[in-house]
C-alpha cells in the first residue's frame, strides 16, 4: 500500500515509463488484453448473476402465477397463466429460453406492471441513478475535506467532530433519519418539499428523453421544473449521502493518517515545502488512489441499496421496483433489475480501475 | 496557506448556499379543482375491467366506467340502473331484458349503444381472466355467450341465464367491475391479434363514467380527468390524482402539510397522532373486508367439530378491537359483512377459555396436549392476531407455532390445502351475499382433483351437503324475502358447524383536509366515489 512512495517526493519518479523494448511490448500487449479480459469478466459476471437470480426465483415458494391472477382465481384461469408463463417446462429449458431472449434484448414482461421489463428499467433506473449520483457527489465533496481535516488535526476538536459524524452516518438507520429529516425540513420548517420526485402538477410536462428529470428539464428550458425537481432531490440525496459521506470521510481520515506518518512526508517537510503542498500534493495524491476504489464501491452500493430512501421519499426508483417484484415473484423484473444493477456495479468497478491506472503509474506496470 | 484553506472553505460555503436559495419557499396547499390523495397504489396490475381484481385498481375503474347496474353514492344500499336505465325479468326468471339509458356518450365522443354493452359482457367471458367467474355462474362460456348475450336493437340488451341463478343475484353481479360498459369502437381499434383490445386497455381507459384515465405510471401516479358530459353532471374536482406514497408516516406529513387532500393508508398510531389537528378530519367507513381464521378439516384434530367450536372461544375479540385493532376493525362473526343486505350481526362468541377447555375434553383432548401451526401474513395486524390466538391456545394446553409469509407464498399453500390454522382476510367480489356464501359455504366436490381453489370452503376441506343445498337455494331463489331468510339461516348454521372463526370486519380510516367534503366510501372496495367530492 505504501511502497514506492519516495518516488512521488522527487516529482520526477511518477509516471516514469519503462524504457526497454520488451517492457514496451508487454505494455502494449496488456493494453489490448485488458479490455478483452474485462469484457470476459463482465460477461461471466452477468451470466452468473442471471443464473443465480433465475434459480433463486424459481425455487422460491412464492407463486408468480398467483401474483397475476390473484388468490381467488379458478383452476382453469390459473393453469392458462401457468402455461403462458412457460412454467411447465424444465428449469434449464426455461433459463435457456430466457437467456436467448435476453441476448436479443428482450428481458420479458413484468407481471406487476405488464410492461416490458426494459421499459420499466428505462423508467425507474434514471431516478435511482440521479439520486445515487448526487448523493455520491455530496459524499465526495464533503467527505474528503472532512477526512483530510480530521487526519491533519488528529485528536483535536475537528477530528472528534468528523469521527462523530462518521459514526452517526454509518450507524444511524436511514429509515429513521429520513423520517426525522422530513419532519424537520419539510413539515416543521417548510424549507424543502415533501416526498416525491417532482410536484404532481408538473407531471408529464417534460418529455422523458434521458429519464433524468434534472437533465431533461434543463435541456427543454423548463427551469421552474428543474428547480422543483432539484428541491425534491435535496433531502433524499442528503439522506443517502450521509452514508457515503461517513464512509468516505472515515476512510480518507484513516488513509491520510497512514500517509502522514510516512517518511516521505518528513522528507517533504524537511525540504521546506508548505504544509498545503505536503498535505494535498504529496500525501493526498497517494490517498486518492485508494479512495477511488472506496468511492466506486460506495457509489455502486448506493445504486442497489437505496430501497429504504426510495420508500420514505416515494421515489420511483429501481430499488423499490426490484423489492416489490421480489415479493410478487415477478422474476423477469427481478432479474432485469438485478442485471442492470450488476452492470452498473461492474461498470463502476471498471471505471474506477481505469481511473486508478490513470492516477497511479505503478498500476500500469 | 491559511488563505487557501479559507478560500476552500468559502468555496464549499458558496456551493452549500447555492443549494439553499435555489429551493426557495415551498408552496403548500393543492389547487381548488384538483384532489390529490396519498395512497399506496402498488397493488394495481391492470386497469382493464375484465381483469381488475385488486383494491386500488377496482376503485379506479369504478370511477371511470359506468356499470350495467350500480350502487350509487346517494344511496349505497339500493341497486339501481347504471348504463342500463331499466330491466325486466321474464316470468321464468331466465331472461333479463335491459334498456339502455338514452344519449350516453363515452369519453371518446362515441355514442353508447346496446352493442357496446353486449360486447363488454361477452368480452369478460372470452378473455377469461380471474373475475370472469362472476359471469360464468350465469352458465355463460366462450362458446355460448354470443347467443346468450344479445343486442336486438340499439337500446336493448337481452341476457339469458343458462343456470339456476336467481335473476336478483345476476343483477347484483352486473354491478361488479366486470359489469363495466366499455367503448367497443375505441377498444377494438386497438385490437392486436384478436386480443379484444386487451393489451391496450390494461393501461388506458374507454369508459363513460365520471372520470377518464389521463395518466397511469405504475408505482408512481394515476391521474384522472373529469368527464364534462357525465350523466350526473360534471364532477366538481376536475382532476383526481393518486400519488403513490408507500410509507404511511410520509403520508401523514403530507396531509398535515396540506400537500395532499387525503391520506388513505394511515395506521392507527398515525391516526391517533392527528387527533387535535384542526386542519385534518378522520372519516370512518365500515368496509366489507373480514378477518377470519380457517381450520383445515382434513387435519386429524382440527377436523373435529368440537375442536372447531372450541377455537371460536379462544379468540380475545374484545381485547383485540380495544387494543391494536382500535378504530380499524370491529367484531363481526358471520360470513356476510355488517351494513350490507342480508348481513347477520349476531356475535355469540367471546373469549371463554373454560368453555374451550370443556369442548376440547368432549372432543377427546382433555387439557389440549397437541400442537398446531398458525399461518398468516407478515403485515400488521395479522401477526398480532396470530400471537393473541397463540397465547389463548397455550392457556388451554395447545402448543402452536406461528409461520409468517408474504401473500404470494401463503396463498399457494392455502390453495393446496396445506395449512392447519390460517388467519386471513376476505372481501366480497360483488355486493350479493352469494359472493361470500359461495366462497365460505359452498363446496360441491371435496376431492383434491376438483381443485375448486377459489372457494375457501374447498381449501379447508369443508364439505356439508346440507350447507351446499342451502347455498344453492339462496343463489337460485328469486323472491328477496325468501332469499334473506335463507342467508340468515345459512350464516347462523355456519357459525355453529363451519370451519371458520370469523372475527373482525374492517373499518377504514381516511384522513382528509377539513375543506374536503362529500367523500363517499361504501362497504365494498369498488364503492369509493370521487365524483361527489368538493373542496
Amino acid at each position: 500500500m505504501v511502497e514506492g512512495n519516495f518516488t512521488t517526493v522527487s516529482g520526477t519518479g511518477e509516471g516514469s515509463s519503462p524504457h526497454s523494448l520488451a517492457a514496451r511490448i508487454a505494455l502494449f500487449g496488456s493494453a489490448i488484453a485488458k479490455p478483452a479480459n474485462v469484457l470476459f469478466t463482465m460477461v461471466v459476471t452477468i451470466l452468473g448473476l442471471t443464473a443465480i437470480t433465475f434459480i433463486i426465483g424459481r425455487v422460491m415458494p412464492a407463486d408468480p402465477v398467483l401474483a397475476i391472477v390473484g388468490d381467488r382465481a379458478s383452476q382453469d384461469v390459473y393453469e392458462a397463466m401457468y402455461l403462458k408463463l412457460g412454467l411447465d417446462k424444465p428449469l434449464l429449458q426455461q433459463y435457456w429460453i430466457y437467456l436467448t431472449n435476453v441476448v436479443q434484448g428482450d428481458f420479458g414482461k413484468s407481471i406487476m406492471t405488464t410492461r416490458p421489463v426494459l421499459d420499466d428499467i428505462i423508467t425507474y433506473f434514471p431516478a435511482t441513478l440521479e439520486l445515487a449520483s448526487v448523493a455520491t457527489f455530496i459524499g465526495i465533496f464533503l467527505g474528503i475535506p472532512m477526512g483530510v481535516a480530521a487526519a491533519v488535526h488528529q485528536g483535536r476538536l475537528i477530528d472528534h467532530i468528523v469521527r462523530v459524524i462518521g459514526l452517526f452516518g454509518y450507524s444511524v438507520p436511514i429509515f429513521w433519519l429520513g423520517m426525522v429529516a422530513l419532519l424537520i425540513f419539510y413539515a416543521k420548517l417548510g424549507w424543502l418539499p415533501g416526498p416525491g420526485r417532482i410536484e404532481v402538477y408538473y407531471d408529464g410536462i417534460v418529455d422523458p428523453v434521458t429519464g433524468f428529470i434534472l437533465i431533461d428539464s434543463a435541456m427543454q428550458g423548463e427551469w421552474e421544473i428543474f428547480q422543483n425537481a432539484f428541491s425534491h432531490l435535496v433531502l433524499p440525496a442528503a439522506m443517502l449521502a450521509t452514508y457515503a459521506l461517513a464512509y468516505i470521510a472515515r476512510m480518507t481520515r484513516s488513509f491520510m493518517l497512514d500517509q502522514l506518518s510516512q517518511e516521505y512526508i518528513i522528507t517533504a517537510r524537511v525540504k521546506g515545502l508548505t504544509e498545503t503542498a505536503v498535505i494535498w500534493r504529496h500525501a493526498f495524491r497517494n490517498v486518492l488512489i485508494q479512495l477511488i476504489t472506496i468511492i466506486g464501491l460506495t457509489y455502486a452500493s448506493l445504486l442497489e441499496g437505496s430501497v429504504l430512501t426510495e420508500t420514505i421519499f416515494a421515489w420511483p426508483g429501481i430499488g423499490q421496483y426490484i423489492t416489490k417484484s421480489l415479493f410478487n415473484a415477478d422474476m423477469n423484473a427481478v432479474i432485469g433489475g438485478t442485471v442492470v444493477v450488476g452492470i452498473g456495479f461492474v461498470g463502476i468497478n471498471m471505471f474506477s480501475d481505469v481511473l486508478y491506472r490513470m492516477v497511479d503509474p505503478r498500476a500500469r506496470r | 496557506m491559511r488563505l487557501k484553506q479559507l478560500a476552500l472553505l468559502a468555496g464549499f460555503a458558496f456551493v452549500a448556499a447555492q443549494a439553499g436559495p435555489a429551493v426557495g419557499p415551498v408552496q403548500a396547499g393543492t389547487p381548488d379543482d384538483t384532489l390529490i390523495m396519498a395512497k399506496n397504489i402498488d397493488d394495481i396490475i391492470v386497469l382493464d375491467p375484465a381483469e381488475v381484481f385488486e383494491f386500488t385498481g377496482g376503485e379506479v375503474i369504478a370511477n371511470i366506467y359506468d356499470r350495467v347496474m350500480m350502487f350509487e353514492a346517494e344511496d349505497l344500499t339500493t341497486l339501481v340502473g347504471g348504463a342500463a336505465e331499466s330491466y325486466t325479468i321474464s316470468d321464468d326468471g331466465k331472461t333479463i331484458t335491459l334498456k339502455l339509458r338514452p344519449n350516453q356518450v363515452f369519453h371518446s365522443g362515441n355514442k353508447m349503444t346496446a352493442a357496446d354493452m353486449a360486447f363488454s359482457l361477452r368480452r369478460v367471458i372470452k378473455l377469461n381472466k380471474t373475475p370472469a367467474f362472476i359471469f360464468t355462474q350465469f352458465g355463460w362460456n366462450a362458446d355460448n355467450v354470443d347467443g346468450l348475450v344479445t343486442a336486438p336493437d340499439d337500446e336493448t340488451v337481452v341476457l339469458k341465464l343458462n343456470s339456476d341463478l336467481s335473476p336478483a343475484l345476476a343483477l347484483n353481479a352486473l354491478s361488479a367491475g366486470v359489469g363495466a360498459v366499455i367503448d367497443m369502437k375505441l377498444v377494438m381499434s386497438h385490437e392486436v391479434d384478436g386480443d379484444l383490445g386487451y393489451e391496450w386497455l390494461k393501461t388506458h381507459s374507454a369508459g363513460s363514467g365520471p372520470y377518464s384515465l389521463k395518466t397511469y405510471k405504475a408505482n408512481e401516479i394515476v391521474i384522472l380527468e373529469a368527464n364534462p358530459n357525465y350523466r350526473h353532471g360534471e364532477p366538481a374536482m376536475k382532476r383526481i390524482i393518486l400519488r403513490h406514497v408507500p410509507e404511511a408516516a410520509a403520508q401523514r406529513l403530507l396531509i398535515e402539510k396540506g400537500d395532499v387532500d387525503m391520506a388513505r393508508d394511515l395506521t392507527p398510531d398515525l391516526i391517533k397522532g392527528l387527533e387535535g389537528n384542526v386542519d385534518v378530519v378522520i372519516a370512518n367507513d365500515p368496509k366489507a373486508a373480514l378477518i377470519y381464521m380457517a381450520a383445515n378439516q382434513a387435519h386429524p384434530i382440527l377436523g373435529n367439530p368440537k375442536v372447531n367450536e372450541a377455537i371460536r372461544y379462544i379468540v380475545d375479540y374484545e381485547g383485540m378491537v380495544n387494543s391494536f385493532l382500535a378504530g380499524q376493525f370491529k367484531i363481526h362473526q358471520a360470513f356476510w359483512p355488517s351494513g350490507l343486505w342480508a348481513s347477520y350481526d349476531e356475535t355469540p362468541f367471546s373469549l371463554d377459555l373454560d368453555k374451550a377447555r370443556a369442548l376440547l375434553a368432549e372432543a377427546g383432548y382433555p387439557g389440549g396436549g397437541f400442537k398446531i401451526r398458525i399461518d398468516t401474513l407478515t403485515k400488521s395486524p395479522y401477526p398480532e392476531i396470530a400471537q393473541s390466538v397463540q397465547q389463548s391456545l397455550s392457556k388451554i394446553g395447545v402448543e402452536s407455532q406461528i409461520t409468517l409469509a408474504e401473500g404470494k407464498t401463503l396463498w399457494p399453500m392455502y390453495r393446496a390445502r396445506k395449512h392447519e390454522l390460517i388467519v386471513a382476510q376476505w372481501s366480497p367480489d360483488y355486493v350479493d351475499p352469494h359472493s361470500n356464501a359461495d366462497a365460505f359455504a359452498h363446496n360441491p366436490d371435496n376431492r383434491l382433483e376438483a381443485s375448486l381453489t377459489g372457494k375457501v370452503a374447498w381449501r379447508t376441506s369443508f364439505f356439508n351437503p346440507e350447507i351446499n343445498a342451502m347455498t344453492e337455494a339462496g343463489a337460485s331463489e328469486a323472491d328477496p324475502a325468501k332469499r334473506l331468510a335463507i342467508y340468515l339461516k345459512l350464516q347462523k348454521r355456519m357459525q355453529e358447524i363451519g370451519p371458520f372463526t370469523i372475527m373482525f370486519q374492517k373499518s377504514e380510516q381516511t384522513a382528509l383536509r377539513n375543506n374536503v367534503k362529500g367523500y363517499v366510501s361504501g362497504a365494498n372496495f369498488d364503492l369509493v366515489f370521487y365524483r361527489t367530492i368538493t373542496k
